[in-house]
């Protein structure tokens, strides 16, 4: 037997393998949306995996260290790209959502998503156990996530706002806060709905109405939940085949390569692809959860769980969407999505988690 | 909230806490995993019929092909109404990118008028995605050419080699077939036909083009065609070709139905001939008429306020719908009764100028001297059948006047019937709380008073006294009994005899006696009142105020093969306005060339043949008429 070398032992293969299959799969169904061509999706999506690829590997390969000691600066400095952001669009006279760095546009609330679970397990990591429960261990996690969650709002997006909230709450829960704490707050916000939606812009309050009767505007804004019911629904079990959706093919399908790609891929591969691609989403949240529960530092612990969690948060809201459970939010699904940002937020999340792993897996072996 | 003594929290609680936690969390994410992968099979297996539906609903689109319309012929199969190739041009909506442009260049190329790019733009905005909308129908193959040549410049334009009605023998037929029109609003609110909002899509509007709806319309075609959500074709899937309609065929003949419209010239009047072996309706006419082409192709403002503006009515189909006192025409009739009821037809009487009723004396029209029945029916004499009347009462007359078929509604395919009064003692108990009088009796006797018939009655009542069976008219092939006439023979001879009398011997109507050899008509002349109006003798001034003309005949008097009838509005008298047009008719019956002959004559003298006249009439009507602004024309 050919002995491994131990660099090639220490690639996680199973993970690359697992990404590459949902992503491969993406990329088959952006290579049907384009009508049977690599451009102009499909090719430069998977140049895009490859890089971002190779950046989570080199993410993992970092001591874990690092990430709780830039946790807050690198919390900071999205802060005030946020803050760029929204003076660039304050001065340019609209909403703007992005910074353009030459090669890519970037999105500092994509950024935010990982910067503020960081942030949060390190402050819940340095906490002393006796003040858990003392309100020295919420209010500066409210401040933290209040902030970053106001500006994005402002952009407008309330989409990425709530994956910021989740991704921070979901750190604070697992760091140990009172239980009945979350759940006054969740009877609170229930209560306080309708005030919340009087203060969203007119067009995300018409997407919640119609998505709560999307019947009753077939053609105008309820036009999205419809066609991607019909797209999915007329896939039936075992889909219509490659290449012949006729939802997507014929443009009925709005935004088939992006937020409702989903619907595009059931539509030609059914409910068999779906539950698939479902299967490799349930194999990559195992591991992450897994990586928590055996995570070496409590810092790793949050982080895993937290960031987890925000993956989580993208695949849920997306597919609620485009099966008509949620209003249109404009997020896309992890991986599967054209688009740059979200699959540079989704692997460095993995990046992360892989470190987290490489550092429990080092101590592990250091003490056997 | 009371405070509850809390362990102290250490790092290893902390601990334990997260993996709590961690696993809720991860069970809520399963949770929800299942949720969604519960919900997709839900849609795509339990919904999947309903979605697959309406993804191909929006994948293909489907245009319908108008069926083209059955055909309306007669007994010998010829055309009463068929249909022509007519060249249309249609604009798609989603198609139309450049409206302003595509429909710039149409005005131009197509000539079209403020009114007609008003109504576009109205029909534009109303109309929604695929539902085509015309531009312009009944173009010329030049303007056609020019418009096909152009199309790739013109995205949205689609042009249509579709059909229109068509009727060739135009007025003649107008009352008898109706006319067909684009469906309007109610119409497509109540039987939610999607064919009905296609451009060029007809349907019957009145007569019997409406009764046969069913039958004439036909099976519309389809084509199928797959389109992108911007309303791009992608490819055609498949056509399914148009089912015409069912020919409707009627009992007309169409030759005699356009000679007998022709016939009746510059008078308003209406001559129905019906077949004596089994009620077949021959001719069916009501003069004068409308075109029905004009409707089909949607008839102008000015043009049907010209229609309604005419005081002979053109708009009112008068076989039906027009009720006239009969006049002498009830005799014949009269006489059947007198015979039912004992009186002897050799019984004489003699006419002295009149009938004295008491204190009244009724006039008749001349001297006539001692009277036999039949010699009392070719003289029209009053005298006699006031003092059968009198003898009789009108009580006994008027069953056989409704064996006749007088006063009857018939069941007579999409026709609109007003069948008048025949009066008796208790309908005018009924109708005016009064008794019966002696007088009303002697009225009603020379048809007048309160008795009011149609044509098509007439004509029945003439073919019943020909044939001496219950005849009903029939359209098209639909059964009756026919039963024999509850009257003795020899009630019926008399009648007939008296009738031949009338035509060939020394009768009122001895010069409209036919010019063929071994045919005779037998007939009886009416002259009736214009009721209610007691100006001038009737015999001349003014038109709204003349008597009208009726007769009623049969030929040949042996063997009766055609019964008729005829009535001339304002003609001055039977013997003079009715019974020649009838003695023409007849004779083309027997002999088209003769007939035809006499016809070119008239005509000749009228300034042409109807078309001719209409087209004369109208332009000179619209160049000095005042303009209606509402005419109220069906849409």
């Amino acid at each position: 037997m050919i002995p491994v070398p131990p660099a090639v032992q220490r690639i996680p293969w199973k993970l690359i393998a697992l990404l590459s299959a949902i992503t491969g799969f993406g990329l088959l169904v952006l290579y049907s949306a384009a009508g049977g061509n690599w451009s102009p999706w499909a090719l430069q999506q998977g140049v895009r995996f490859a890089a971002f690829l190779t950046l989570a590997l080199i993410i993992g390969r970092f001591p874990i260290r690092i990430f709780e000691d830039f946790a807050y600066l690198g919390y900071i400095g999205v802060l005030i790209l946020l803050i760029a952001v929204e003076l660039l669009g304050f001065v340019g006279g609209g909403s703007q959502r992005w910074l353009n760095l030459g090669f890519m546009n970037l999105q500092p609330s994509e950024l935010m998503k990982v910067a503020i679970v960081l942030a949060l397990a390190r402050f819940y990591a340095q906490l002393p156990p006796g003040n858990t429960r003392t309100w020295t261990a919420l209010w500066p996690a409210l401040v933290a996530i209040g902030f970053p969650a106001a500006l994005v709002m402002l952009q407008p997006d309330l989409g990425t706002a709530l994956a910021i909230c989740i991704g921070g709450v979901i750190v604070m829960f697992c760091a140990g806060l009172p239980f009945w704490w979350f759940g006054s707050t969740a009877a609170a916000g229930l209560a306080a709905l309708p005030v919340l939606f009087s203060f969203l812009h007119d067009y995300q309050q018409k997407r919640v109405l119609i998505f709560l009767d999307p019947e009753s505007d077939p053609l105008g804004a309820g036009y999205h939940i419809s066609q991607s019911k019909i797209a999915i629904g007329s896939g039936g079990i075992g889909g219509k085949g490659f290449l012949n959706g006729s939802q997507s093919h014929l443009d009925y399908l709005p935004e088939g390569h992006t937020d409702f790609i989903f619907a595009t891929m059931a539509e030609e591969w059914g409910l068999i692809g779906g539950l698939g691609l479902l299967l490799g989403f349930f194999l990559l949240l195992r591991w992450s959860t897994r990586v928590a529960l055996k995570a070496r530092t409590r810092f790793g612990q949050l982080t895993a769980a937290g960031l987890t969690m925000t993956i989580f948060f993208y695949i849920a809201i997306n597919l609620m969407m485009v099966m008509g459970l949620a209003p249109v939010v404009g997020i896309p699904l992890p991986l599967f999505s054209y688009g740059g940002s979200s699959m540079l937020t989704i692997m460095t999340c993995v990046g992360i988690i892989l470190a987290i792993e490489n550092d429990s897996k080092k101590q592990s072996s250091r003490l056997s | 909230m009371p405070r509850k003594k809390s362990p102290p929290i250490t790092e290893a609680w902390r601990g334990l806490t997260f993996t709590r936690r961690a696993l809720v969390v991860g069970g809520a994410q399963v949770a929800v995993g299942a949720a969604l992968a519960a919900r997709m099979a839900y849609i795509s297996v339990i919904d999947n019929d309903r979605y697959v539906l309406e993804s191909e609903s929006n994948r293909v689109n489907l245009t319908l092909i108008p069926p083209r319309r059955g055909w309306i012929v007669d007994r010998h199969g010829k055309a009463l109404a068929n249909n022509r190739v007519s060249l249309r041009i249609d604009v798609i909506p989603d198609r139309l990118h450049n409206k302003e442009m595509v429909l710039g260049q149409l005005r131009t190329l197509l000539r079209l008028d403020g009114d007609a790019m008003e109504r576009i733009n109205r029909d534009l905005k109303a109309a929604s995605g695929f539902q085509p909308v015309a531009i312009a129908e009944d173009l010329s193959e030049g303007d056609y050419a020019s418009i096909l040549v152009r199309l790739p410049e013109l995205p949205g334009v689609a042009p249509q080699r579709g059909f229109a009605r068509n009727y060739p023998t135009g007025a003649a037929v107008g009352h008898l077939i109706g006319y067909v029109g684009a469906p309007n609003a109610e119409e497509y609110q109540k039987d939610k036909d999607p064919l009905y909002i296609t451009p060029g899509y007809r349907i019957g509007k009145d007569g019997l083009e409406k009764y046969f709806q069913p039958m004439l319309k036909g099976t519309p075609g389809a084509k199928r065609v797959e389109v992108t959500a911007r309303g791009k074709v992608v490819r055609d899937l498949s056509t399914t070709e148009d089912i015409q309609g069912k020919t409707v065929h009627l009992t007309i003949d169409a030759d005699l139905q356009e000679y007998v419209a022709r016939r009746m010239g510059r008078e308003s009047g209406a001559a129905v001939v019906i077949d004596c072996a089994n009620g077949d309706i021959l001719s069916f006419v009501s003069m004068p008429s409308f075109d029905p082409n004009s409707f089909s192709d949607g008839i102008s403002n000015s043009e049907y306020a010209w229609l309604r503006a005419d005081d002979h009515q053109p708009l009112i189909n008068k076989a039906t719908r027009g009720l006239y006192p009969p006049g002498s025409t009830l005799k014949p009739m009269a006489a059947i009764a007198a015979v039912e009821h004992g009186v002897d037809p050799s019984e004489r009487h003699t006419c002295v100028g009149g009938y004295r009723l008491g204190s009244r004396f009724f006039r008749c029209l001349g001297v006539h001297g001692s009277l036999d029945m039949p010699s009392a029916i070719m003289k029209s004499c009053n005298s006699y059948f006031y003092w059968l009347a009198h003898r009789l009462g009108y009580d006994a007359i008027a069953p056989t006047a409704r064996l006749m078929g007088l006063g009857e509604e018939f069941q007579l395919a999409g026709s609109n019937q007003r069948f008048g009064t025949i009066p008796d003692s208790a309908w005018k108990m009924r109708k005016y709380d009064q008794q019966w009088s002696a007088s009303d009796s002697l009225n009603a006797v020379i048809g007048q008073g309160y008795v009011s018939v149609n044509p098509l009655q007439l004509a029945v009542m003439a073919s019943r006294i020909a044939s001496g069976r219950r005849l009903y008219p029939r359209l098209v092939n639909r059964q009756f009994k026919n039963e024999a006439l509850p009257f003795a023979p020899e009630a019926l001879e008399v009648a007939r005899h008296g009738m031949d009398l009338v035509v060939n011997g020394a009768g009122t109507a001895v010069r409209s006696r036919l010019p063929l050899d071994g045919i005779t008509m037998a007939g009886k002349t009416g002259t009736a009142q214009v009721r209610g109006l007691n100006t001038g003798n009737g015999k001349a001034g003014t038109w709204k105020f003349r008597d009208h003309g009726l007769f009623i005949g049969f030929a040949p008097v042996v063997n009766p093969r055609y019964a008729t009838a005829v009535v001339i509005e304002h003609g001055m008298g039977g013997a003079r306005a009715a019974a020649p047009v009838a003695k023409d008719f007849m004779t083309f019956l027997f002999d088209r060339e003769r007939g035809m002959e006499a016809l070119e004559t008239f005509e000749a003298g009228w300034g042409g043949t109807i078309k001719e006249r209409m087209d004369r009439d109208y332009a000179a009507w619209k160049a000095g008429a005042s303009s209606d602004p509402d005419p109220g024309v069906p849409q």
